[in-house]
């Protein structure tokens, strides 16, 4: 009932702020140097295996799995920016007020709040998803072909983690969304965002890689499910040895239950509350 | 053209945490009239609204249109225009965006939003960012949002706050428009000599309770007229007053005498040869009558001397209140209509 009224007003509340492009153009511009440029440094490694120092010849990953790594940059380290975006899209309802103009146009509180799980969801895959693969397999592919290593786009297994990482990209929105519901501080919001997957993630992933047990939960980790998701990563290679990532559906369930779990539990939390 | 359903209250009561915001506050507005929504801040008017509009759980009691809770009206956008206090709008979002943002989500037709602009003298400025809005085009901006749906009841929170003498002339013209097509509209403020040239009828509270409802005359004929007089002399003025068996207070600017007639403090005065140098009937009785009602309540019990219920019923009303919190120091959790309809 309603839902797609709904869902019609969350899109307007994207795009009629600045947000969604100074987030989208930060990611664009990050994992364009990003990818390009590491594509670049390791073409010229493979030119001149000499530099490469003691170990060189075990650095650097095969061709095939080189262009997917490179290109994986744009999930693998761009997904804060959708996580971001959904996380905002919640809590500046609560910062500037507007859940009171939000709720008297729709007080179903329920459907507006996954009315904007979808708008996120479709806005994190269509527009961060598309915009962040573009930016790494532009340069990224560039940089390859002039090194003379193979891109690999005339590889349907390419494409077909692209597709994964868009998808990717829109459920790590909607797990913003969620994020957002729990924590509907904007500033806590951020730093917590922030803080997670820059640091502590990454920390706690490598930790896990210790011992068998930790290892096991750890493939859990939001960033490590996308990362299985996605089927290629720069932690997923980092990490060696330690073998235990989840199938690529299965790192989408994964994803796809954390976003809902956030956002049902934020539901009940704070969207319910009073709108004082 | 939309015609308005009453608002109901029935015994409403919100608590937040240990405190009483609103207490079992009853009353109706009828539709075809400019009904006033007065008391002090922090009397409880916000939190009455917010209830009323679906934001805030009632703790006990109902907050209905025509019956119908917020949450239950099929097109709330198309039934019930509010404007509540701290507008809230995104500082960067025009004011366009915010009206086609609403209407989206409400289901209004798109086209609506520029004819609200129109109607609130907004389109020059439909296009900039809310943000650098000053608090008199916030206002504007609030009541073009309430129009949208062409609602048959307005709900407007301190909508004169921030509007300059023109913009007051013209909202206070407006509301009278809207009341005379058969519209229910309601308006609160905590000023009444803000609201009182607009407002056909006033609902008053104190303190989350109700003291006064009922047209501005009667307001007016609850507290008797007073006349101030002052002399050179004033104790030669006070021995003729109370030769004459009349009660009087010292005030700022002479003695206040209960008596609605300046004449005869005139007259007694003249025989007594007390010079005087005021003489005038007391102008604000509205708004002394308004500040009795939702000051102290000793203030109201002193006042109340020849037929004052509201002070009484007041006072009653605290008592059992009182009671009523002692018994239930938290709020207890009230199931509320469902809003879990995303299940759907």
């Amino acid at each position: 009932m309603r839902f797609l009224p709904a869902i019609g007003a969350e899109f307007a509340k994207i795009f009629t702020t600045r947000m969604w492009w100074v987030l989208a153009l930060i990611l664009f511009v990050y994992i364009g140097l990003l990818a390009g440029g590491l594509a670049a440094f390791f073409g010229w490694l493979v030119a001149n295996p000499e530099e490469s120092g003691a170990g060189g010849a075990t650095a650097i990953p095969p061709e095939a799995d080189l262009a997917g790594l490179m290109y994986s940059f744009a999930t693998s380290v761009g997904y804060v920016f959708p996580v971001l975006l959904g996380a905002l899209a919640v809590t500046s309802e609560f910062r500037h007020q507007t859940l009171t103009p939000t709720f008297l146009a729709n007080p179903h509180r329920a459907v507006v709040l996954w009315a904007k799980f979808a708008a996120l969801f479709v806005v994190g895959g269509v527009v961060f998803g598309v915009i962040g693969w573009a930016a790494s397999i532009g340069p990224a592919a560039g940089a390859l072909a002039l090194s003379d290593l193979d891109p690999a786009l005339d590889d349907p297994e390419t494409w077909a983690m692209v597709g994964r990482g868009i998808l990717a990209m829109a459920l790590w929105a909607a797990v913003g969304v969620g994020l957002g519901a729990l924590v509907p501080n904007q500033v806590a919001a951020i730093v917590i965002v922030i803080a997670f997957t820059q640091f502590v993630e990454p920390i706690l992933r490598l930790v896990a890689t210790l011992n068998d047990v930790t290892a096991e939960i750890g493939k859990y980790l939001p960033g490590a499910a996308s990362d299985a998701l996605v089927g290629a990563s720069f932690y997923s290679i980092a990490a060696m040895g330690s073998g235990e990532i989840l199938e690529w559906w299965q790192g989408g369930l994964v994803l796809a239950a954390i976003a809902v779990a956030t956002t049902l539990i934020g539901y009940f939390t704070s969207w319910r509350r009073d709108v004082t | 053209m939309p015609t308005g359903v009453p608002i109901e209250i029935d015994g409403l009561s919100k608590h937040f945490g240990g405190v009483t915001a609103v207490d079992d506050l009853s009353f109706t507005v009828q539709p075809g009239r400019v009904t006033g929504f007065l008391g002090p801040n922090g009397a409880g008017k916000t939190t009455t609204l917010r209830v009323l509009l679906g934001l805030v759980r009632a703790s006990q009691g109902t907050a209905t249109f025509g019956g119908q809770r917020y949450r239950e009206l099929e097109r709330p956008l198309e039934t019930v225009g509010a404007a509540l206090e701290a507008a809230s709008f995104h500082p960067g979002r025009t004011a366009r965006n915010h009206l086609a943002i609403s209407a989206a989500a409400g289901g209004v037709a798109r086209s609506r939003v520029g004819e609200v602009l129109d109607l609130v003298g907004m389109t020059p400025y439909a296009d900039r960012r809310v943000g650098g809005f000053s608090m008199g085009m916030r206002q504007r901006l609030g009541l073009a949002n309430t129009l949208l749906g062409d609602p048959g009841v307005l709900v407007l929170d301190e909508p004169i706050n921030g509007l300059d003498p023109e913009g007051i002339r013209w909202i206070r013209g407006f509301l009278q428009q809207l009341a005379g097509e058969g519209r229910t509209v309601l308006v609160s403020s905590h000023l009444l000599s803000e609201v009182q040239q607009s407002v056909d009828r006033v609902v008053i509270i104190a303190k989350g309770r109700l003291v006064h409802e009922g047209t501005l005359a009667e307001l007016e004929t609850d507290s008797l007229p007073r006349v101030v007089v002052d002399s050179p002399d004033r104790p030669a003025l006070a021995a003729a007053l109370e030769a004459e068996g009349l009660e009087f207070t010292t005030g700022r600017q002479g003695l206040i005498v209960d008596e609605p007639d300046p004449a005869r403090i005139g007259h007694l005065a003249f025989v007594a040869g007390v010079e005087l140098h005021a003489l005038a009937r007391q102008k604000s009785a509205l708004e002394d009558s308004f500040l009795n009602l939702v000051g102290e309540q000793g203030v109201s019990a002193d006042d109340g001397g020849a037929d004052a219920p509201e002070p009484t019923s007041a006072t009653k009303a605290t008592d059992t209140a009182d009671d009523a919190a002692a018994e239930h120091p938290s709020p207890p959790d009230e199931p509320e209509p469902t809003d879990g309809k995303g299940a759907e």
